[in-house]
């Protein structure tokens, strides 16, 4: 339920991740949270997924990866997490570089959300799947279940704990879906298409448990207002290139970008007539 | 009280009753050693059979489940039934004349028994199904020491089951909704086409989900599902079912055995 | 084909569970690399399609449906170990939640249709390939043979047990002739279907078939087909129907000795509705194939056994029909083989 959100003061959401833990404010001179450099990939079949993408996201950083489909936003988003291996460049989070010796940790720190909540939710019960990360962290007993509540009290999912993923709603397997990864408490967290056949409530209710978390977010997709709601910041991507990297209320502005790239706002939308997304690494303590 | 309307979570009845109190293990090895004992009576025991069956009618209505729901379920597709009918037909020996057919007086006495001992069978799986939860059943099997493997092939399988069997439905309906009909070889084609654009989604989704675990630090062991073993008590209460069954057997052979 | 409890005595049930379970073991044993790699969510929903392909009816001509058993698609998709432990996983689950199959015979159907089913499909499938040309769309034609033949052989199985153990005596030839003859046209739907399903696959992602990863790719994404040339329509087409024809030929023609002279498995369910006599004068009695008997022909076990040859002969031939047809319409042909196959 929305209402059992930490509305308003993100600082109290617990499961804000070593972001909070480490004092907000990004120091001068602190390794980024993520750092791609000039990463290249091509699928086994030869299709060339990304040339030469960089990117660079600070601690509790809020970027949109924007893009019309098949742009290679959730190819990028594998990288991230070290489930696909670059061809060229490299990924690196925090102080290190994504490799096998450092998966585990980099899979602690950088977690996704996949783009159908059907496939993030594998396990018999909502329970089993918010459990399922922290347990391959080695956590048991009483300890998992404070971490699995937590989890699914920062999505307001608590009381579905035994219930069947399957029975959910939508957009309750999309919530219990991030809760699964809150419960990793990351440093950075990847959505894949987060408002996707989510209703408007839903919608909302997303952007509210999103704007409470003090994790770095990284979010892919072609909803441009929820990009402009949440995000700052936003690299547009085309046939796996960075094609523009800027404040988010610019880049939605400028209208030959936008229709260069396929990306369309909504009919009557003025991305000037709202205020821009702000800063959640400003005005914390 | 044990209403008509129960409520029901897949194939699970929601009420509380010693029997859904029960681990999933006692009741796994509970129901496959009472249907043993039913096939171990030998065929004609009638009252026997009857005694049993009784006994696992009755844990049925311990359990609470309702009366309806049970028939229903009793009704699986089961082709083998067929089966038994024929037997009187096709089975040699001494005929007997019944009607207008002439019956194999062994064939019916068998096709009976096995449809009654089937029947039996039917009715402890579902008792097992309507008490117990997916979730718990895996958990019992993995205490059973099912290898861990296939407990977890069978999770991904009962967790999975219902949103393919939900896509094929769509696919069918999609069909009919666009004119094609059965019965033809066209009808065919399209069925068989769409589950196998079906099958390249779900493996495919398979593939998905295993990033997912990846992303979440699997490391090739699937977290343990079990909560705790059962008690002896409770092993002992599940038991009393096959128990009471072979009591009845045995019963059953000493007043038959001819001295 | 899922037998119930009570149909084989406890002896019988006990050495069924314990072949299951020695042969599910050896599955764990050779699967668990696969395993390791593709991590055991793809098994599990391969066994969660598999089960809900089980209960989508698909119409098989003649007012009548069938439903895919999938031991040999299964096989064929993710390799006979893991195939094995698809199919034992849905057993598993049918009869211990659905109360479809005996928990006392699930050792039997694990061993009728896991183990049978699986390992049959996939050797005669993989027979098959090595006749075929090499390339990734030949085990559509592979696959749809293997999985015609292996519905028999399961039943065969099934009947076997059952003159080992069954709970009433039937005359064996009766039995097999029964559980043979209408396996045969449930084998036909299995074929299809198969060929179906597998044609889908190779048509996006070939990388994904077990039987296939060896073979070298064809028609990678982006490289436009080449038009067929007639020479190769009949070469895929006629090899194989030969292969098909030989093997199936070798399994049921000794198979349908035991079938010599008996009515057919619909003929048993006319007779128990009381209109046995009828059928004898239905349009199926005059056809050639009549009782599994050729009319021609003066020894009956010579006339059962070249009935039950033909009669593979036109399954053959309609099940490869099928699979041509459901080919030719999925995707079209790439280049002709350069090489022979020799």
């Amino acid at each position: 339920m929305p209402s059992d959100l930490p509305g308003g003061s993100p600082g109290a959401a617990v499961p804000n991740g070593a972001a909070g833990d480490r004092g907000g404010a990004p120091d001068v001179g602190s390794p980024p949270a993520l750092d791609v450099r000039a990463l290249g990939f091509a699928y086994p079949d030869g299709r060339t997924a990304l040339r030469d993408v960089s990117l660079r996201v600070e601690p509790g950083e809020r970027v949109a990866l924007l893009g019309p489909n098949g742009a290679g936003k959730t190819t990028l988003a594998l990288h991230l997490d070290g489930i696909l291996t670059p061809a060229h460049g490299e990924v690196r989070v925090g102080e290190l570089t994504v490799e096998r010796s450092t998966l585990a940790e980099v899979r602690r720190r950088v977690q996704l959300v996949f783009q159908d909540p059907d496939d993030q939710l594998f396990s018999p019960t909502v329970r089993d799947d918010v459990a399922f990360g922290p347990a391959n962290l080695g956590l048991r007993g009483a300890e998992l279940a404070e971490r699995v509540l937590e989890a699914l009290d920062a999505v307001g999912m608590a009381e579905h704990a035994d219930r069947v993923p399957y029975h959910l709603s939508f957009g309750q397997r999309r919530r219990v879906a991030i809760a699964t990864v809150l419960a990793m408490r990351p440093d950075v967290l990847v959505l894949d298409e987060p408002t996707s056949n989510l209703d408007p409530a839903g919608r909302r209710e997303l952007g509210e448990i999103l704007d409470s978390l003090g994790a770095a977010l990284v979010i892919a997709t072609h909803d441009l207002p929820f990009a402009l709601q949440l995000c700052p910041r936003s690299v547009v991507l085309d046939d796996g290139a960075v094609v523009a990297d800027g404040p988010t209320a610019d880049l939605l502005a400028d209208a030959d970008l936008m229709s260069a790239h396929r990306l369309e706002l909504p009919y009557g939308f003025d991305p000037r007539s709202v205020p821009p997304a702000r800063d959640p690494r400003v005005g914390r303590p | 009280m044990p209403g008509h309307d129960a409520p029901t979570d897949g194939l699970l009845v929601v009420v509380d009753s010693p029997v859904h109190r029960l681990p999933a293990q006692t009741k796994v090895v509970a129901v496959v050693a009472v249907v043993a004992v039913v096939v171990l009576t030998p065929r004609g025991a009638w009252w026997v059979l009857a005694a049993q069956g009784a006994l696992v009618a009755l844990t049925a209505t311990v359990a609470r489940l309702p009366v309806r729901l049970v028939l229903r379920r009793l009704l699986v597709e089961a082709p083998f039934v067929v089966f038994a009918v024929l037997m009187p037909f096709v089975a040699e020996g001494p005929r007997v004349q019944v009607g207008p057919f002439s019956l194999s007086h062994a064939g019916l006495i068998g096709g009976g028994t096995v449809l009654v001992k089937a029947t039996i069978g039917v009715l402890a799986a579902v008792v097992l199904a309507a008490t117990t939860g997916p979730r718990e059943l895996l958990a019992g099997l993995e205490r059973l020491r099912l290898p861990a493997v296939l407990v977890a092939i069978l999770s991904f399988m009962l967790r999975y089951v219902g949103v393919i069997a939900d896509e094929l439905h769509r696919v069918r309906v999609a069909r009919e909704a666009r004119g094609g009909g059965q019965g033809d070889r066209a009808g065919l084609a399209a069925v068989a086409g769409g589950v196998g654009t079906r099958f390249v989604r779900t493996y495919e989704r398979g593939e998905r989900v295993q990033q997912a675990m990846l992303a979440r630090g699997y490391t090739g062991r699937m977290p343990a599902l079990g909560r705790g073993g059962a008690t002896t008590a409770q092993w002992a209460l599940a038991l009393v079912l096959p128990t009471a069954a072979l009591m009845v057997l045995l019963v059953g052979l000493a007043m038959t055995v001819p001295r | 084909m899922h037998v119930p409890d009570g149909f084989l005595d406890v002896p019988t049930s006990i050495a069924t569970g314990a072949i299951a379970v020695g042969a599910v073991g050896v599955a764990l044993r050779r699967a668990e690399r696969e395993i390791a790699e593709t991590g055991p969510a793809l098994p599990g929903l391969t066994a969660a399609f598999v089960f809900a392909a089980q209960m989508v009816n698909f119409p098989v001509g003649a007012g009548t449906s069938g439903h895919l058993l999938g031991g040999a698609l299964a096989a064929v998709l993710v390799g006979p170990w893991t195939g094995m432990l698809v199919l034992t996983a849905v057993l598993l689950v049918q009869g211990l939640l659905f109360a479809d199959g005996g928990l006392t015979a699930l050792g039997t159907n694990v061993v009728n249709m896991a183990v049978v089913g699986v390992l049959v499909g996939y050797l005669v499938a993989r027979l098959v390939l090595r006749w075929l040309p090499r390339r990734a769309r030949s085990v559509v034609p592979a696959g749809a043979i293997g999985a015609f033949v292996s519905v028999p052989a399961a039943a065969m199985s099934f009947t076997v047990l059952y003159a080992i153990g069954g709970a009433v005596d039937i005359p064996l030839p009766r039995l097999a002739g029964a559980m043979l003859g209408w396996h045969l046209v449930i084998g036909v739907g299995e074929a299809a279907i198969t060929a179906a399903v597998l044609s889908a696959v190779v048509a996006t992602r070939p990388d994904l078939i077990y039987l296939a990863r060896h073979l070298p790719a064809e028609a990678r994404a982006g490289e436009p087909a080449v038009a067929p040339g007639p020479t190769v329509k009949v070469r895929t087409g006629a090899r194989p129907l030969a292969i098909g024809s030989v093997v199936t030929l070798v399994v049921a023609g000794g198979l349908s000795l035991f079938a010599s002279a008996d009515p057919d498995g619909l003929e048993y369910v006319g007779e128990a509705m009381g209109f046995g006599t009828a059928a004898r004068d239905s349009a199926a009695a005059t056809s050639p194939l009549a009782d599994y008997a050729l009319s021609g022909v003066a020894d009956p076990w010579l006339s059962g056994s070249a009935a039950g040859v033909i009669g593979v002969l036109v399954t053959v031939a309609l099940g490869l029909a099928a699979a041509a047809l459901v080919v030719r319409l999925r995707g079209r042909r790439v280049r002709p083989e350069p090489s022979g196959v020799g």
